[in-house]
């Protein structure tokens, strides 16, 4: 761990503007960073009220709510905004307000650019948003937008759709640019590679695999942009073009992006754990090789997404296998999260517990992802409601969890104040009951056989969706406690010193709580 | 919205009235009826009591954790950290349990993809939204489409014990004889699976995917498309019928006297009220999912046909030519290969002369065979 030993002044030579343009203007760090944090909370919001009408539909056998063609919207917006609107955005938040503070920069390396990174996010959203109101209505085949059922077969809004599509790659590849460049020129002196915080590491590899990935996706929404408009055929079987062609494509890029939903996710709990459990973290180097390896292994195991595509015998054993070794780095992870609260002093404030639930519930959706490694398993897994249940436990008490510990653990830091405990476990346990009750029967359904994305149901998977829809409400109404909470926080409460926890060390701790609008004026010095 | 509120307020009620009337509570993958189905079973199971193992040891260790050495307690913290002995450990036994795994994993998928000496080859050809099954070599071949009707799906009729996987033409296989199964689609990618057979495999314009299954036992197994294909993607189950051979056989005759009848019915005669009665039931199973159960079109992708100048004012060739050879670059597929004449003639007078369009024109099977060559 780091030591800090020359404090930096506070004094403050100048606050931040007044009104409205700052928020347009700002090229501040911690401004950014709460920008892109409550966009991605609304978000949240909105694609989890879209999880609800999909839910409620699901509720019972039937068709209650929706028609099919509006549910095939709303599974797809949902996807959509979940994962570009909500998850990525909130861990570039995170890193934005952390980043610099733990490796002792005074911002981010390049501040205009990234007040453009966030400010093309709400742009591309409202007009991926507004194609719900459009005659042709949203995009509706899968988030995952498989061809020929989003090119020759799409509605029109696919135009809209591939545009916003171009910003939020340019928005995210601007902002790991950003990180790389501050992480590795903006150190104070003495922090070493291997000195710096987990966060810091997860979030570099995280910003190598964006730079490398988002050109991969804005190259597979062009070709489809020129199948649609322009009458090649890179797709189209007819013209002599190639539909598994866009699964590649697609998944060298979609795989490295649900490492991308995860790594910073990894590097928060690295950092909690050790705080509440006041031990140092098991195995720090070792942790810096597993992320590594699955950073590697990530370009490298695409094709499990495509099992059932028809790929020659030699391709599904190579890709089973690759995929079966991700099991290791990622066992490596989890053994020392747990070696480190082995034997520690823990206490359980909110961050520690949403911590904890993300080792839980992760390695729960860890082993389904094992399971669906097996190729002559997948068979029976693959698109049921088993893989819905394995990627729901990844991304919500995976990487979300993740996220609301780390606003939990940081939030006193932001504000200056406590944020309410009590009302933080209500939010922990409605959630951690929710997000189990919600997605655990998912594996049921799954392998008694209900595909995904069906807006309707034969009769035997009535009573495993009736509950699962029920958890959802449950889930879905605590992240109002969440809000009410954070906003609770911004206007007062308890005092929070500069270290904030009992056993908190890094440069992020030496400073005042709230953190002063500039920070480290002055590079610190690492021992 | 007054009939939507209505039928929401109906179903609230049913869900309250009759809880738990469908109570089956399946919590694991079939076994299935095949030697492949039951080998992929014994693989799961293994797995899974394989990660149930190493969940109650990590989770173990974990919540031992959590309830010892917790600071209410008055533990104080152990400060040690980094063992190399320990991290080479925790890596090479997940690598040791992992190549356990593979080994039979690697079994069993190359006998799965080993359809070689077939005795029957089913060419399978996916479809918004049904499937054709092709007999390679007997000259037989049908479309099998959902039979569930509209009022059970919008909960105006009971739902029957086999609602959404339930087809009007079956695809019958005999017991005892290696099928090969040859797919293929017509338009998006579908996916064909029946989790008893344990075949799962995408249908893929442009690919002829092979899978195999070979089943002992007589019976009837269900199964759906599994990979999103547009707005019906809900609605294209799977029936598979495994009879004898002996059966087999007979079925197989069947459908090509079945076949001669339908070229048959075209020299017929057909009145009006025939060809409009006809029509309404290959409307209701062809056309109505796009083009709405009333000819209102649905958003901007399927338009009308009620008051649309292609079924009113113009041309019947046009007409005919659009449901024969569908229109390019649109969602309208070619049902020349999948209704037969007599469908084409009912349909076409359907679409001309119901909901209000009233054009008068009556549209002979004759007049569809003309119009085919």
């Amino acid at each position: 761990m780091t030591t800090v030993t020359a404090h930096h002044d506070d004094h403050v030579h100048h606050g931040p503007a007044k009104g409205l343009m700052r928020w347009v203007l700002t090229t501040n760090h911690k401004d950014i960073g709460t920008m892109y944090l409550w966009f991605s909370f609304a978000m949240l919001l909105t694609g989890g009220c879209m999880a609800l009408i999909i839910r409620t539909e699901l509720f019972q056998p039937g068709l209650q709510l929706i028609e099919p063609e509006f549910f095939n919207q709303m599974t797809t917006m949902h996807g959509l905004i979940m994962v570009f609107g909500a998850i990525m955005p909130a861990f570039v938040g995170l890193a934005n307000w952390m980043v610099p503070l733990m490796v002792g920069a005074p911002d981010m390396a390049l501040p205009r650019m990234n007040n453009w990174s966030f400010w093309i996010l709400p742009f591309a959203f409202g007009m991926m948003l507004l194609t719900l109101f459009s005659e042709a209505g949203a995009p509706n085949f899968g988030w995952t937008f498989y061809a020929p059922l989003s090119t020759t077969y799409a509605p029109s809004s696919v135009t809209f759709f591939i545009l916003a599509v171009h910003m939020l790659g340019l928005s995210s590849i601007m902002g790991a640019i950003n990180i790389v460049v501050t992480i590795l020129n903006l150190r104070a002196p003495g922090m070493t590679l291997m000195k710096m915080p987990l966060f810091v590491w997860t979030w570099l590899i995280t910003a190598y695999l964006l730079i490398a990935v988002m050109p991969v996706l804005a190259g597979v929404v062009t070709m489809m942009l020129m199948d649609i408009h322009f009458g090649t055929s890179f797709f189209n079987a007819a013209g002599g073009g190639d539909p598994v062609l866009f699964q590649h494509i697609f998944w060298f890029f979609g795989h490295p992006e649900v490492y991308i939903m995860i790594l910073p996710a990894f590097g928060i709990v690295s950092q909690i754990i050790p705080v509440f459990a006041r031990k140092p973290l098991f195995g720090y180097t070792s942790m810096v090789y597993a992320t590594t390896s699955i950073a590697f292994l990530s370009f490298i195991v695409w094709a499990h997404h495509m099992f059932t595509v028809g790929m020659p015998l030699a391709a599904e054993l190579f890709f089973m296998y690759a995929t079966m070794l991700i099991a290791i780095p990622t066992g490596v992870k989890v053994f020392n999260w747990v070696a480190t609260m082995f034997r520690g002093s823990m206490t359980f404030e909110t961050p520690m517990l949403f911590s904890i639930a993300f080792v839980f519930l992760f390695t729960i959706g860890g082993f389904s992802g094992l399971m669906l490694s097996i190729v002559p398993a997948d068979f029976q897994y693959h698109d049921t409601y088993f893989v819905v249940a394995h990627f729901h436990y990844v991304l919500v008490p995976g990487a979300l969890f993740g996220i609301l510990a780390g606003v939990y653990f940081w939030l006193p830091k932001w504000t200056g104040y406590y944020y309410n405990e009590s009302l933080g476990k209500w939010h922990f346990w409605t959630s951690f009951i929710g997000v189990n009750i919600t997605f655990f029967p998912m594996h049921f359904v799954g392998l008694a056989g209900m595909p995904r994305r069906v807006p309707d149901y034969a009769l035997q998977f009535a009573d495993f969706n009736a509950i699962a829809s029920a958890g959802a409400y449950i889930f879905g109404f605590a992240q109002l406690i969440f809000l009410v909470l954070v906003i609770k926080a911004i206007c007062g409460g308890k005092k929070a010193s500069s270290s904030v926890w009992e056993g908190a060390e890094g440069l992020e701790w030496s400073i005042p709580s709230p953190a002063p609008y500039h920070t480290f004026s002055e590079p610190p010095v690492v021992k | 919205m007054l009939t939507r509120f209505r039928r929401c307020l109906i179903s609230a009620m049913m869900m309250v009235l009759s809880p738990a009337i469908y109570a089956a509570w399946e919590l694991n993958m079939p076994q299935g009826v095949t030697e492949v189905s039951q080998s992929v079973y014994d693989l799961h199971m293994l797995i899974l009591w394989i990660c149930v193992g190493i969940g109650v040891i990590v989770f173990g260790v974990m919540f031992y954790s959590i309830i010892r050495h917790r600071k209410s307690r008055g533990v104080k913290a152990a400060q040690f950290h980094e063992s190399l002995s320990l991290e080479l450990l925790w890596t090479a036994i997940p690598t040791v349990i992992l190549i356990a795994m593979a080994v039979p994993a690697t079994t069993t998928l190359i006998n799965m993809y080993d359809p070689s000496d077939a005795d029957i080859d089913i060419k399978i050809t996916g479809y918004q939204w049904k499937w054709q099954y092709e007999y390679m070599g007997e000259n037989v071949s049908f479309f099998s489409n959902l039979t569930t009707s509209d009022r059970q799906i919008h909960n105006q009729d009971e739902k029957g014990s086999n609602y959404l996987l339930e087809v009007d033409n079956r695809l019958v296989i005999p017991t005892g004889k290696k099928i090969r199964f040859l797919l293929t689609s017509n338009d998006v990618i579908h996916a064909w699976w029946v989790p008893a057979l344990a075949v799962k495999k995408d249908a893929i314009p442009g690919y002829i995917n092979e899978s195999w299954t070979q089943i002992e036992s007589p019976g009837i197994y269900r199964g759906q498309c599994t990979e999103l294909c547009g707005v019906d993607h809900g609605f294209m189950p799977i029936v598979v019928e495994v009879v004898s051979p002996q059966d087999y056989q007979v079925w197989l005759d069947a459908q090509r006297s079945a076949a001669q009848a339908q070229s048959a019915a075209a020299q017929q005669d057909w009145s009006y009220d025939q060809l409009m009665a006809r029509g309404e039931q290959v409307y209701a199973s062809q056309c109505s999912a796009c083009h709405g159960a009333n000819g209102e079109g649905l958003g901007s992708v399927f338009p009308a046909l009620k008051d649309s100048p292609v079924a009113t004012t113009g041309s019947v060739e046009r007409h005919i030519d659009i449901i024969l050879n569908g229109v390019s670059g649109t969602a309208m597929q070619a049902f020349m290969a999948q209704l037969s004449s007599v469908d084409v003639a009912a349909v076409t007078t359907y679409e001309r002369n119901a909901w209000g369009n009233n054009t008068g024109d009556v549209i002979t099977p004759q007049q569809i065979v003309d119009a085919k060559q």
